[in-house]
C-alpha cells in the first residue's frame, strides 16, 4: 500500500505536465471544450461510443482522450456503457455489412435529441475500405452523421477539438 | 536438413511433390499432394509435432486451373506449406479439423467466403458469413463482383444449447460496454459458474482480403497497416516482407534495424496499455492510469519523432519512410530511462498487491494441452509453456545476432491471466532491452531500396512477431503479375479459439478479465 501512495505522490497530477507546446494546447482545447460542455449540455455530457466496423485504430485515440494526460472527464465529457444514457454517440469505423443491423439499433436507442459524430477517415468516407460488399462506407449512409473528425486515427487533440467545434454550434439542434 | 521435409516425404513417398521457385522464400518448403493425400499429409505433420500455423484456399480459375487449398504447418523455425488442388465445377477438399483443431474455424471460412467445402467437416454453419448474406455469395471467388452491395436474406444461426435445470443464457454484444470492438459471446451458465462459451465474430469483416486484390502492389502495405490498427506496424511488416521476397528485393541493413525499432515500440505501447486494463478489470484501476501515462509519453515520442502516434505508414515496401539521427537517438534513450524506472516500481506494486494476485492467478487457465490443441501463438501460447517467437524462430536482422543479441523469451506455463500479464511485463523489459541495443548497434546506410514488380504465378510469405503473436502473410500474383490473393493470418484467428477453452470452469464475472488477458483482434480476425 505505501509503495501505491508513493507512486501516487510521485506522479502527482500528470494532466499538466511539463510546460511544452502540446500540454498548452491540450489544456486550451480542453477550456474550450469545457464551456462548450457547461453552456449546451449543463456541465456534463455523455458519449457512448459504437464501433461499427474499425480497424481498431480509432478506439485506441478515443481511449487516450480518457487517460491522465488528457483527462476528458475533467471537462464534463463522460464514457457510458449504454446508448439510453447518452446525448451523443461517437461512431468509428466503416459501417460492414454486418454491423449495420446494431449500429440503426443503437441510434434508435439513444433517446432524443442526440448527436452523431464520425470518428476517423473511415466512418466520415469509407476510408481505405471504400464501399463494397462487405462495407457500407462512412456512417452517413447508415445513420445521420452531426459531425465529422478526419484523421487516420484522429489525435487525441484533434478528437477534443472536434468535439468543441460541434458543441460551440449545437443550439441548432437544441 | 529439413524435419518437415523429411516426415512428409517418408510418409508420401512420390506422392508428394516438391516446388521450387514458385514460392518464396526458398527455406519456407512448398509442395503439392494429391486430394486423397491432403489428410495424409497432416497426419504426417502431426506425427513430427508440427503445428498448423494456417490454411487457406485460392481461386485459380484465371490460370485456368481450379481452386487451390493450402495448409502451412510450423515446427521450430521450419515452414512448411501443404497445396492440393480441386477442381473449378465441384470444388471440395478434405477436411483437416479432426487433426488440427484451428482448422475447425479455417475451413468454415473457407467455405464461407470461398465456397470450397471441406469434406467431413463437423460443423458446416458459416462463420464471419452472416446468416443474412445470399448462399452463393463467396467474395473471395474471381466471379464474385465486390463493389455491389449484397440483399439481406433470411436465416438463422444455430448456437449451441444447454438445457437442464437452472442453466440459463447470457448473451453479450455486439455492441460492448466499453470503448472496444463489436463481437458477440454467448454463456450459458448455472449459478455464477460458465459451462459453456461460444463466441460469434464477423461483425468488422469489411472484405480486407479481397479488397487487396483490387489494389496495386505498392498500395497493398495501407491496407495491411490497417488489418488491426493496434498492430500497424507488424501487419505492415509481414506485408512488405512477403513482397520483398517474392520479386528478390536486397535491403540495406539499416532497413532492418529501423523496422526493429518499431516494432519493439509497438510491442511496448500496447503491453503497457494491456497490463494497466487487465489490473483495471480486477478493479485496480490505479494500475490503468499509471500504465495509460506510460504508454502516452511513448505515443508522443513516436509522434514527434516518427511523425505517427502508432508509427502508421512507416514501414513501406523496399524500406522505411523515416530514419533517425543522433538527436532522436538522444531522446529515446532518455525516454527509456524514465519509463523504465516507472515501469520496475510498479511491476512491484503489480507483486505484491495481494487482492490482485488473488483474481489474476488460477483465473481463466488454458493448459498447454489445450493451447498445444489450438496451435496458440504469441503471448497467449508463451504463457501456455509454447516456446514460438518469429524473433528466434524465423528472424530478421538484428534478432538474427543471438550471441550478440541475447534475446530472451518468456515462458510460463500456468496459462492463466497471471501467466499472460506477466509474460507481458518480461517482454516489456526485454523490448527496451533490444531498443537500447538496436540504438547502440545500428549500421549505416540507406532505408529504402527499389522493389520490382513481382513475376507472374508467384507466392510470397512471411511471418512476423507482432505484439500478440505470428502475424502471417502469404502473397500470390495472378497471370498479369497483379496482386492474385493475399491471405492474412492474425494470431486473433487461432488464439480466439483459446479463450473458449480458458473459461471453461470460470464465474461469468471474470469474463471481462480473462478477456482482457487475451485482448485479441476482432478486426484482425473477421478481415
Ligand atoms: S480511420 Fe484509420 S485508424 Fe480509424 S478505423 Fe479507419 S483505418 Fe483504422
Amino acid at each position: 500500500m505505501i509503495r501505491i501512495l508513493r507512486q501516487i505522490f510521485r506522479t502527482g497530477i500528470v494532466t499538466e505536465p511539463l510546460p511544452d507546446q502540446v500540454t498548452r494546447e491540450i489544456q486550451a482545447a480542453g477550456l474550450k471544450l469545457e464551456a462548450a460542455v457547461r453552456e449546451r449540455f449543463r456541465r456534463s455530457i455523455t458519449i457512448r461510443q459504437v464501433d461499427a466496423g474499425s480497424c481498431n485504430g480509432c478506439e485506441l485515440e478515443i481511449h487516450a482522450i480518457n487517460n491522465p494526460i488528457y483527462n476528458c472527464e475533467k471537462y464534463g465529457i463522460h464514457f457510458t456503457a449504454s446508448p439510453r444514457f447518452a446525448d451523443l454517440l461517437l461512431v468509428t469505423g466503416p459501417v460492414t455489412r454486418n454491423m449495420e443491423i446494431a449500429l440503426r439499433r443503437t441510434y434508435v436507442s439513444t433517446p432524443s435529441p442526440k448527436f452523431v459524430v464520425a470518428v476517423g477517415d473511415c466512418a466520415c468516407t469509407g476510408g481505405i475500405f471504400g464501399e463494397t460488399y462487405a462495407s457500407l462506407g462512412g456512417v452517413d449512409k447508415v445513420i445521420p452523421v452531426d459531425a465529422r473528425i478526419p484523421g487516420c486515427p484522429p489525435t487525441p487533440l484533434q478528437l477534443m477539438q472536434g468535439l468543441t467545434r460541434l458543441l460551440d454550434g449545437a443550439d441548432t439542434k437544441k | 536438413m529439413s524435419i518437415l521435409k523429411d516426415a512428409i516425404s517418408s510418409q508420401l513417398g512420390a506422392e508428394v511433390r516438391f516446388v521450387e521457385g514458385y514460392q518464396h522464400p526458398a527455406r519456407t518448403i512448398f509442395c503439392i499432394v494429391p486430394q486423397e493425400k491432403f489428410v495424409d499429409a497432416a497426419k504426417a505433420m502431426k506425427k513430427a509435432y508440427a503445428l498448423l500455423a494456417a490454411e487457406w484456399a485460392t481461386d485459380e480459375t484465371t490460370f485456368g486451373r481450379g481452386y487451390g487449398i493450402f495448409a502451412c504447418y510450423r515446427w521450430g523455425h521450419e515452414y512448411l506449406i501443404v497445396k492440393t488442388e480441386t477442381a473449378a465445377d465441384a470444388p471440395v477438399f478434405p477436411s483437416l479439423t479432426k487433426h488440427f483443431l484451428p482448422a475447425w474455424r479455417f475451413e468454415r471460412q473457407i467455405q464461407s467466403l470461398m465456397g470450397v467445402m471441406p469434406l467431413n467437416h463437423p460443423d458446416t454453419r458459416p462463420w464471419i458469413k452472416f446468416e443474412d448474406w445470399p448462399e452463393d455469395a463467396w467474395p473471395l471467388r474471381k466471379s464474385f463482383d465486390a463493389s455491389k452491395p449484397m440483399p439481406r436474406v433470411e436465416g438463422e444461426y444455430k448456437w449451441t444449447k444447454a438445457e437442464g435445470e437452472g442453466v440459463y443464457e447470457i448473451p453479450v454484444g455486439p455492441v460492448h460496454a466499453g470503448i472496444i470492438e463489436p463481437g458477440h459471446f454467448r454463456f450459458q451458465a448455472v449459478g455464477e459458474d460458465v459451462l459453456n462459451l461460444e463466441e460469434r465474430l464477423g461483425y468488422v469483416h469489411k472484405g480486407i482480403e479481397k479488397r487487396f486484390e483490387s489494389l496495386s502492389w505498392d498500395e497493398g502495405y495501407r491496407l495491411a497497416g490497417r488489418v488491426s490498427g493496434d498492430t500497424t506496424v507488424a501487419h505492415s511488416l509481414g506485408y512488405c516482407m512477403a513482397l520483398e521476397s517474392m520479386t528478390g528485393c536486397n535491403l540495406p541493413e539499416r532497413v532492418h534495424w529501423l523496422r526493429a525499432l518499431f516494432l519493439e515500440r509497438e510491442r511496448i505501447a500496447n503491453h503497457l496499455g494491456d497490463i494497466g486494463a487487465i489490473c483495471n478489470d480486477a478493479a485496480f484501476a490505479f494500475m490503468l492510469y499509471q500504465m495509460m501515462r506510460l504508454k502516452e509519453m511513448l505515443l508522443r515520442t513516436n509522434h514527434a519523432l516518427f511523425g505517427h502516434r502508432f508509427i502508421m505508414d512507416r514501414v513501406v515496401p523496399g524500406g522505411v519512410a523515416v530514419d533517425i539521427d543522433t538527436a532522436c537517438r538522444e531522446v529515446i534513450l532518455a525516454e527509456l530511462d524514465r519509463l523504465s524506472k516507472d515501469f520496475e516500481r510498479l511491476v512491484v506494486i503489480y507483486e505484491e498487491n495481494p487482492s490482485l494476485e488473488d483474481r489474476v492467478r488460477n483465473t481463466g487457465m488454458l493448459k498447454p494441452k489445450r493451447a498445444r490443441e489450438i496451435c496458440a501463438v504469441g503471448i497467449v501460447a508463451r504463457a501456455s509453456g509454447l516456446n514460438l517467437d518469429c524473433r528466434i524462430f524465423n528472424p530478421f536482422p538484428p534478432y538474427d545476432q543471438y550471441d550478440r543479441l541475447e534475446l530472451g523469451v518468456p515462458v510460463m506455463i500456468t496459462g492463466d491471466v497471471h501467466a499472460r500479464t506477466w509474460v507481458r511485463i518480461q517482454e516489456v523489459r526485454e523490448s527496451i532491452r533490444i531498443i537500447r541495443w538496436i540504438l547502440d548497434n545500428m549500421p549505416d546506410g540507406a532505408i529504402s531500396a527499389p522493389v520490382a514488380a513481382p513475376f507472374p504465378d508467384k507466392a510470397g510469405f512471411a511471418a512476423v512477431e507482432g505484439w500478440r503473436g505470428e502475424i502471417i502473410y502469404w502473397l500470390q500474383s495472378g497471370p498479369n503479375g497483379e496482386l492474385n490473393r493475399c491471405m492474412v493470418r492474425d494470431p486473433s484467428s487461432v488464439n480466439w479459439l483459446g479463450l473458449e477453452r480458458a473459461i471453461h470452469g470460470n464465474i461469468v464475472p471474470d469474463f471481462p478479465l480473462c478477456n482482457k488477458s487475451f485482448n485479441q483482434s476482432y478486426s484482425g480476425h473477421d478481415l
